[in-house]
């Protein structure tokens, strides 16, 4: 892992073009990969993504992306995904950000079991949860209604900012759309018993996976460690509550989406000190007329800074979430 | 004007004088081919220009959102007759003009964005020279070849002209704030740039503000590239007597009056 591969795709760009007149905020130092100790070995030359499969439990194994921000260094490969067998076949979670990336993924959940997949499952609407769908055409993929809904509307859109983003690693990439609606509650595959939770706030729509005999726990978009939350679709005060009622569900063993496996509420707890600070100050700037370009520029908590995809992934933040905060703080004007 | 340049740049490398002889970006820091034509065409084949790191423009490294880049430009140049902001890759280059009057020389204000870009203010100062000053910003590009929301969703014609804004006095705790008050006003408006099929330009052009006493504060032309359902941040050395008059009128004359406290 290099310097450069943590950098957000953008901004080096952006440095080297503006030179002195550029007031950008200064870099981090590389930040947190604490407990990635099994990160993929990208291969750029072969686009090979060096997806590694890591037994979390029986049965149960994480395919660790790299905790970064997308850029063609990393494959755009800032996911993690899994799979887990059941005795009557493998249930994949989530296919990553490519068509390629879903083939070798398929590649290696065969080498890893000897079971055939049997179903795929998307945790949200984001492409990196399922561009890489085209290579499991040949099984179920289960998304919830209003999962299913948002990636018809984004897809054309994930197809563009994608292959910007990340080059040739996108070669031959389509969004192939899910094939059945999933709910919450019980789900069984073979010997193994699932619990589907269904919340809202980082997406209108969730999920979150429960293996009921390991305690593995998929948390999808909802939990973050030691990484910046993306928000394209967030809503942070519903976010919050649903962290709440994901902390009673006594977490064991997490696979957040982004970021570090860990047990227990680490990821949960950074996750919620983030949003209540940005929820607590952007309440409080747009109170106090504060402009967007100095709310960009504002002094975060140290630590947030230390977590990867910092600053590109804050200035998206901004942009999604501070209009919001802003309009409720200029009343209407009266006619006179 | 010489010794003025010579004094600015001996006291820290404040200006430096644009046009060195053979040179295609007319001494452009960004080196942009486009900037001797921006300069013709909206300054003035005669215009004197010099690079200004007092006028300081302010926007995101990359645009998130290609419809709303963030932009601030400022000064604490004395004598400010208006402020231009100009924006070389887009399809419209002309985003805004402030004449500040009794305000202070800034604005905040969000654009649409076509493609990565330098975004440059240029200042005209009493003496009449044009102080430039910039920042750039990447894009993934889209913003003025896309219909804005309520254009999409025909919600437009619900809240044509409505205007929001609050006078915030003090407290404002911003980052190198200096300002005693600050007007943040929201205007609704689809801001159609014209280069969307089928729909034409239809945009706020002007807007004036006034005080009590109805003196009037700032008067700012605005265009095309402006983001839909503006919001305006203007900031005051001492609190204008309110409440604030906002005047205004589009492109196909739909007039806007509102007050905001």
């Amino acid at each position: 892992m290099t310097r450069r591969g943590l950098l957000p795709a953008a901004l080096p760009a952006a440095l080297a073009l503006a030179g002195l007149l550029l007031a950008a905020p200064a870099q981090p130092p590389a930040s947190a990969q604490s407990a990635a100790a099994i990160g993929p070995q990208v291969n750029v030359a072969r686009l090979d993504y060096g997806l590694r499969a890591r037994a979390l439990a029986d049965g149960v194994w994480v395919v660790e992306g790299t905790n970064a921000d997308f850029s063609p260094a990393n494959g755009c490969n800032i996911i993690n995904t899994g799979f887990i067998a059941t005795g009557a076949g493998v249930l994949v979670i989530n296919t990553g950000p490519s068509r390629l990336y879903g083939e070798q993924l398929r590649a290696l959940v065969e080498r890893t079991t000897r079971e055939p997949v049997v179903q795929v499952l998307h945790l949200n609407l984001h492409p990196d949860y399922f561009l890489g769908n085209q290579a499991f055409a040949d099984v179920p993929i289960t998304a919830t209604a209003d999962t299913r809904a948002g990636m018809q509307r984004e897809a054309a859109s994930y197809e563009t900012n994608l292959y910007r983003l990340c080059g040739d690693w996108m070669k031959g990439t389509e969004a192939r759309l899910p094939t059945q609606t999933i709910g919450p509650g019980p789900l069984r595959i073979g010997q193994r018993e699932f619990e589907l939770r269904e919340f809202r706030g980082h997406t209108a729509s969730d999920l979150v996976l429960i293996d009921k005999a390991s305690g593995v726990v998929f948390a999808g978009g909802l939990v973050f460690s030691d990484r910046v939350p993306t928000t394209p679709h967030a809503e942070p005060k519903a976010w919050l509550k649903a962290l709440d009622g994901l902390a009673a569900l006594k977490l064991a063993t997490v696979v957040p989406s982004h970021g570090p496996v860990h047990t227990g509420q680490r990821g949960l707890q950074q996750t919620r000190e983030f949003l209540q600070w940005l929820d607590t100050s952007f309440t409080r700037w747009a109170a106090q007329g504060w402009e967007m370009n100095e709310v960009l520029r504002a002094a975060p908590p140290e630590a947030f800074t230390r977590w990867a995809a910092w600053p590109a992934e804050y200035t998206r933040n901004v942009a999604h979430l501070y209009p919001g905060y802003e309009r409720a703080a200029l009343q209407r004007g009266r006619q006179p | 004007m010489l010794r003025r340049q010579l004094l600015a740049g001996m006291a820290g490398l404040l200006a430096w004088p644009a046009g060195a002889a053979g040179d295609p970006f007319d001494g452009d820091p960004f080196k942009s081919f486009q900037w001797p034509e921006l300069k013709k065409e909206f300054l003035g084949a005669k215009a004197r220009t010099v690079f200004d790191a007092r006028v300081k423009v302010q926007g995101p490294a990359f645009a998130e959102d290609p419809m709303n880049v963030p932009i601030t430009v400022s000064t604490d140049l004395p004598g400010v007759q208006r402020i231009v902001v100009l924006v070389d890759r887009n399809p419209i280059r002309k985003v805004l003009e402030l004449q500040p009057l009794a305000a202070q020389p800034a604005v905040s204000f969000r654009f649409k964005l076509e493609q990565a870009s330098p975004v440059r203010a240029v200042v005209q100062t009493a003496d009449g020279l044009w102080h430039v000053g910039g920042t750039l910003v990447d894009s993934a590009g889209g913003g003025c070849t896309v219909a804005g929301a309520t254009r999409a969703d025909g919600s437009w014609t619900q809240t044509l002209g409505q205007v929001s804004g609050r006078v915030f006095s003090n407290g404002n705790s911003a980052p190198g704030g200096d300002a005693a008050a600050r007007l943040r006003v929201r205007i609704m408006h689809p801001m159609d740039t014209g280069l969307v099929g089928g729909i034409p330009a239809f945009y706020v052009s002007r807007l004036s503000v006034r005080d009590a006493g109805n003196r009037e504060l700032l008067r700012i032309h605005t265009f095309e590239p402006v983001s839909e359902n503006p919001v305006f941040s203007f900031d005051f050395a001492k609190a204008p007597p309110g409440p604030l008059r906002i005047t205004g009128v589009d492109n196909n004359g739909n007039r806007i009056e509102s007050q905001v406290e």
